[in-house]
């Protein structure tokens, strides 16, 4: 059986390809767990220093793929807050938390699940055909994996609502326009522009890019005292860092850092 | 290596439980090492104050199952736990616990003891001793009880479930979130603050927290006025109130 994600790592870039194309990627649970063996790995592995994450074929991702929520009249109501909380709040959780950049190369549609979780990567760049639906309220659902978090911390309030009320089809310009996302790219030149930019992430002082996450995140809650003293703990952290000292020394010395990541 | 690391710097003592293969259950050799280590820095007039804290990733995950497995009801009734958690308990200094990563069971409990608990933001408190059929048993519900309340402790207790270190502060149990990495450095910061202040005014201070706790208010409130008497008959009362006066930094003598 094919595997449902693709996982290749070079230069200390990991590349996850959601790869169920002839479902638009969709999300079941095998394809979950999948997931989650190779975050734990991403986690892990020093020598992994950027995440990028595409699908495969035309689609990004449409999100919970609906075959496996046929729901039988005869049972009660199902329990779609099981999935939730097993598969998509971890998976959001372990994005956020993970100590180094997380890349979305939104290739084309990315809908439901698929359109919030792009929201939740660090740097999302769409292909010029690539677009957003936030297709929930249609079904009667509530825009799950972080979507009603994000939403209105990307877009504001007004755009948030108007989006997930009415679920329409957000293009990937629109979505730069409205600074939902980093770039938009010509379809043909997602791939090269996602990879140059995670092949350089990886380079970089990774400890340092991933306080630098900690503390954005942070401050989406922090009053500005709180966050002024959170960004004096971690500049103590990162001030400590060999790759502060690589940056400083080369920067004296006027030549390329060499970061570690540490 | 020993079971128990200790270091001072100044005039702070951190003790660091060294059991991290059993993710620093405390054994009863381990309770008797901390201990004495307290009685002895309770003599000693260099400590002012005490961290203790725990190596590797975790503070410490419960007591020692093995050892609490062999005894029967006979032998749990002689048990000499209670007593060596009695002796730490006595200890009149500030005591300052440093936490990162997991305290549960007896780890909780050795933090709620504390004076005061800093966490780090992985940290866990829990009391999980009902999934193994028993109940805290070394003042884990009566100290959590009047820190946090009776919803919470009933939770806790009944559940077995741990919470997280923002939690364990909104409930009143953890003085400061930190982040991981800075924990037990700013533990030791505070505990050199603490170091610093007249020792006697620390001790009664100390004193009049706990005891105020058991008695009703009226007597805690005449415990708290005759240790502040206590405190007139002081040397370094007079001096802290001087240097205040003069606007120097006291120089406490601990007379």
């Amino acid at each position: 059986m094919d595997s449902l994600i693709l996982c290749d790592i070079q230069q200390g870039v990991m590349t996850l390809t959601f790869n169920r194309p002839e479902r638009l990627n969709s999300f079941n649970d095998a394809m979950h767990r999948e997931l989650a063996e190779h975050l734990t790995r991403a986690e892990r592995d020093d020598e992994i220093r950027c995440l990028l994450l595409t699908g495969a074929g035309r689609a990004f991702c449409a999100g919970q793929d609906l075959n496996d929520r046929n729901v039988d009249p005869e049972a009660g109501p199902p329990d779609l807050g099981y999935s939730v909380e097993t598969f998509y709040n971890p998976l959001v959780k372990r994005l956020a938390r993970l100590g180094k950049p997380v890349i979305a190369a939104v290739n084309g549609v990315a809908a439901g699940a698929g359109a919030t979780l792009a929201l939740g990567c660090d740097i999302v760049i769409a292909a010029r055909s690539a677009s957003f639906v936030m297709a929930f309220s249609k079904l009667g659902l509530i825009p799950d994996c972080g979507g009603t978090w994000f939403l209105p911390r990307v877009a504001g309030r007004a755009r948030a609502m108007g989006l997930a009320l009415l679920g329409e089809k957000l293009s990937a310009e629109q979505a730069e326009r409205w600074g939902l996302i980093w770039q938009t790219v010509d379809d043909a030149e997602l791939v090269d522009t996602t990879r140059t930019l995670a092949q350089h992430l990886a380079t970089q002082p990774t400890y340092g890019l991933g306080l630098i996450k900690q503390a954005l995140l942070a401050g989406e809650d922090n009053s500005l005292e709180q966050q002024l003293e959170l960004e004096r703990d971690y500049q103590r952290m990162a001030g400590r860092s060999a790759d502060y000292r690589e940056g400083v020394a080369a920067f004296l010395a006027r030549r390329p850092a060499q970061f570690t990541g540490k | 290596m020993s079971q128990l690391l200790s270091e001072r710097r100044g005039r702070v003592l951190t003790l660091t439980l060294n059991r991290p293969q059993a993710r620093n259950a405390l054994n009863n050799a381990l309770l008797e090492q901390l201990a004495a280590e307290l009685e002895h820095a309770q003599d000693d007039a260099q400590v002012g104050a005490v961290v203790i804290t725990g190596a590797g990733r975790g503070f410490a995950a419960g007591a020692d199952l093995k050892e609490m497995a062999q005894r029967d009801m006979v032998a749990t009734l002689n048990d000499p736990r209670p007593q060596l958690w009695a002796r730490i308990e006595r200890f009149p200094k500030p005591l300052i616990t440093a936490v990162n990563g997991y305290a549960l069971g007896a780890g909780c409990e050795l933090a709620l003891l504390s004076d005061i608990v800093f966490a780090g933001e992985d940290a866990r408190f829990g009391l999980p001793e009902i999934t193994l059929g028993i109940m805290p048993g070394a003042g884990g519900i009566q100290r959590l009880l009047r820190c946090v309340g009776k919803a919470l402790t009933a939770q806790m207790v009944f559940s077995g479930e741990p919470i997280d270190a923002r939690r364990a502060q909104q409930a009143g149990m953890v003085a400061q979130v930190c982040p991981t990495a800075l924990t037990l450095e700013y533990a030791q910061k505070l505990a050199a603050t603490l170091a610093s202040r007249a020792p006697l005014a620390l001790q009664a201070a100390k004193q009049a927290l706990r005891q105020g706790q058991d008695v009703g208010l009226s007597q805690a409130l005449t415990i708290e006025r005759q240790l502040f008497t206590l405190l007139a008959a002081t040397e370094d009362r007079q001096e802290g109130i001087n240097a205040f006066l003069e606007k120097r930094s006291p120089d406490f003598t601990g007379r």
